[in-house]
């Protein structure tokens, strides 16, 4: 039996020690792990739980992130809790063995502290890993600070393991400004929590040797296909179930989580859509430009797959202009974001000027100022009803402006 | 609700099921009921299920063959321990001959085989099992 930790109804922790405790509270079976800045503490706290005995686990080092996540599959597949952290290069090289949880319908829980790509070689965040793996068939929560981390990770397990769902997590929270910085944290106590969680239920187990069973399967053109639509059906109607873990949440402890997250707006003109912990920086902004007689909202994601289509576009349904912002290198096209919102509200029939920025990467920090510009730029296009400023900006670049259509 | 593939009886049934039918993840279960302590039952009596690839021909790319030849064979077991593909059927530690429906054609038996002359030899796929037999070589001398 895993010891009791003793805690305060505050804590004050980062992101990642909240992470940690939200990895030690569910109890994971098997926690196999390469570290990497800035998600080390992480796995690095969490090995401290279980040799310190308040975890009933095991920690396994491996030798690469690959190694860590295909530790993750071999045990979910065995038949226990699975979990893991990482970011950035270390999340690059688990992409491919992403696919293979979420095809395997294996509901393992990565935690993701989100940091750039290389090249340059960059340790500060940026969202470009958690856009490399948005598409891999998980489902994908998005945290902008340490007490959200916490309350994401521990509903993740509770999503992924559903049985309507039985697909991987991911938890996402932003290198450094979330992941290091200390804020006061309300945990659920151990019990509590634990309950919350419940236990893990396997599936199809691979230690039941009674009925031998075979994962990770070949299929060619006779049975992919319908692999990959049930998997994607499922993922789709996994709405249901995050939606009755958010209630289940709220009912225990007052917190509220919603698939798409919207500050003030009711009334709102102008809209700032990022991710992250800028959300929490534009807020500010937004109240200092209704200050200004300026009606500016904000809206975020908290689940980022599956996208929340109609809920995106009822958030946006009356708003004039929206900046989508992107914390990814674009790559030779508009930010994600962009793009989905874009073909979100025209296929509900509304047309909102589309802004694209393109921000804080590699952990260029994004100012009050800085958003305060961008609502700006929308009001102008909002007054004008058309786009009188560039499609594509980049926010916080040095040197000339650097903008595209 | 997945259709349990443990109730298809019929390998042909597989090809016709939808997208809603198959088990999440693409799981395949060997045998349609629990089987305790599994080696100690037979081949002949286990409840393959119609996934498994036992109840599959899987041999078809198979360019060579290995035949079998019972009046050389001293049931050493070496090709049944060796095969890579469980293809070598033996029981009561008397080998019995290749399963062609498994069998890969890697030749890996034939090598291991310690007669002389050997009792398995690889010969071309669509040769008759018996024209093989009467081509058998002769011992070979110590030189
Ligand atoms: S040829 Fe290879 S696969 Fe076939 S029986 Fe011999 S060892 Fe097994
Ligand atoms: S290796 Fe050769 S001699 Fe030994 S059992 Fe197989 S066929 Fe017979």
């Amino acid at each position: 039996m895993a010891k009791k930790f003793e805690l305060n109804e505050v804590e004050v922790w980062d992101g990642n020690m909240a992470a940690a405790h939200a990895l030690r509270q569910a109890q994971v079976d098997i926690v196999a792990a390469y570290p990497i800045t800035p998600s080390t503490p992480i796995v690095q706290n969490y090995s401290k739980f279980l040799a310190d005995g308040y975890v009933d686990g095991e920690f396994i080092m491996v030798e690469s992130e690959h190694s860590a996540m295909s530790g993750c599959v071999a045990a979910s597949a065995a038949g226990v809790r699975a979990a893991t952290a990482t970011s950035s290069q270390g999340f690059a090289l688990m992409v491919e063995v992403l696919y293979q949880a979420s095809g395997m319908r294996l509901p393992i829980v990565l935690t993701v502290v989100n940091r750039a790509l290389a090249a340059p070689l960059n340790v500060n965040g940026d969202h470009s890993d958690m856009y490399l793996g948005r598409d891999a068939g998980w489902i994908n929560l998005c945290s902008y600070n340490p007490q959200e981390a916490y309350d994401l990770t521990l509903m993740a397990f509770k999503i992924g393991e559903d049985p309507n769902v039985r697909l991987p997590v991911m938890v996402h929270q932003d290198g450094f400004i979330c992941s290091h910085t200390a804020q006061n944290v309300r945990p659920l106590q151990d019990e509590e929590a634990a309950e919350f969680v419940g236990e893990y239920k396997p599936v199809n187990t691979m230690l039941d040797v009674a009925n031998p069973v075979t994962h990770g399967v070949q299929t060619e053109e006779d049975w992919h296909f319908e692999h990959k639509a049930r998997q994607h059906h499922d993922l789709m109607n996994s709405f249901d179930t995050i939606k009755k873990v958010f209630n289940e949440f709220k009912e225990r402890t007052g917190r509220e989580y919603d698939l798409v997250y919207t500050y003030k707006m009711d009334d709102a003109d102008v809209a700032i859509f990022a991710l992250g912990t800028t959300v929490e920086s534009a807020r500010i902004a937004a109240d200092q430009m209704r200050e200004k007689g300026i009606k500016a909202g904000v809206v975020s994601l908290r689940v980022l797959r599956p996208f929340p289509f109609k809920e995106v576009a009822k958030a946006l349904e009356n708003v004039k202009a929206v900046a989508a912002m992107d914390r990814s290198a674009p790559g030779g096209t508009f930010g994600a974001l962009f793009n989905e919102v874009s073909a979100t509200m025209l296929a509900h029939g509304k047309s909102p000027v589309m802004l694209n920025y393109i921000y804080g990467l590699g952990g260029r920090d994004t100012t009050i100022d800085m958003l305060k510009e961008v609502y700006e730029d929308l009001d102008k296009c909002a007054k004008a009803g058309k786009a009188v400023v560039p499609l594509q900006q980049f926010l916080g670049l040095r040197g000339p402006k650097l903008s595209f259509y | 609700m997945a259709k349990d593939m443990k109730e298809i009886k019929k390998v042909e049934e597989i090809n016709e099921l939808g997208w809603n039918e198959l088990i999440p993840g693409a799981a395949l279960f060997s045998f349609t009921e629990p089987v305790e302590d599994v080696v100690e039952v037979p081949m002949e009596e286990r409840p393959y299920a119609p996934t498994n690839s036992h109840e599959w021909q899987v041999g078809d790319w198979r360019v060579e063959k290995p035949v079998y030849n019972r009046d050389l064979c001293i049931d050493c077991q070496f090709c049944w321990v060796f095969c890579p593909d469980i293809s070598i059927l033996s029981r009561d530690k008397k080998m019995i001959g290749v399963i062609y429906e498994h069998c890969k054609g890697c030749g890996i038996c034939v090598e291991v085989c310690p007669t002389n002359p050997k009792s398995l030899l690889m010969f071309p796929e669509h040769m008759d099992n018996n024209e093989a037999l009467s081509m058998w070589p002769k011992k070979e001398e110590k030189k």
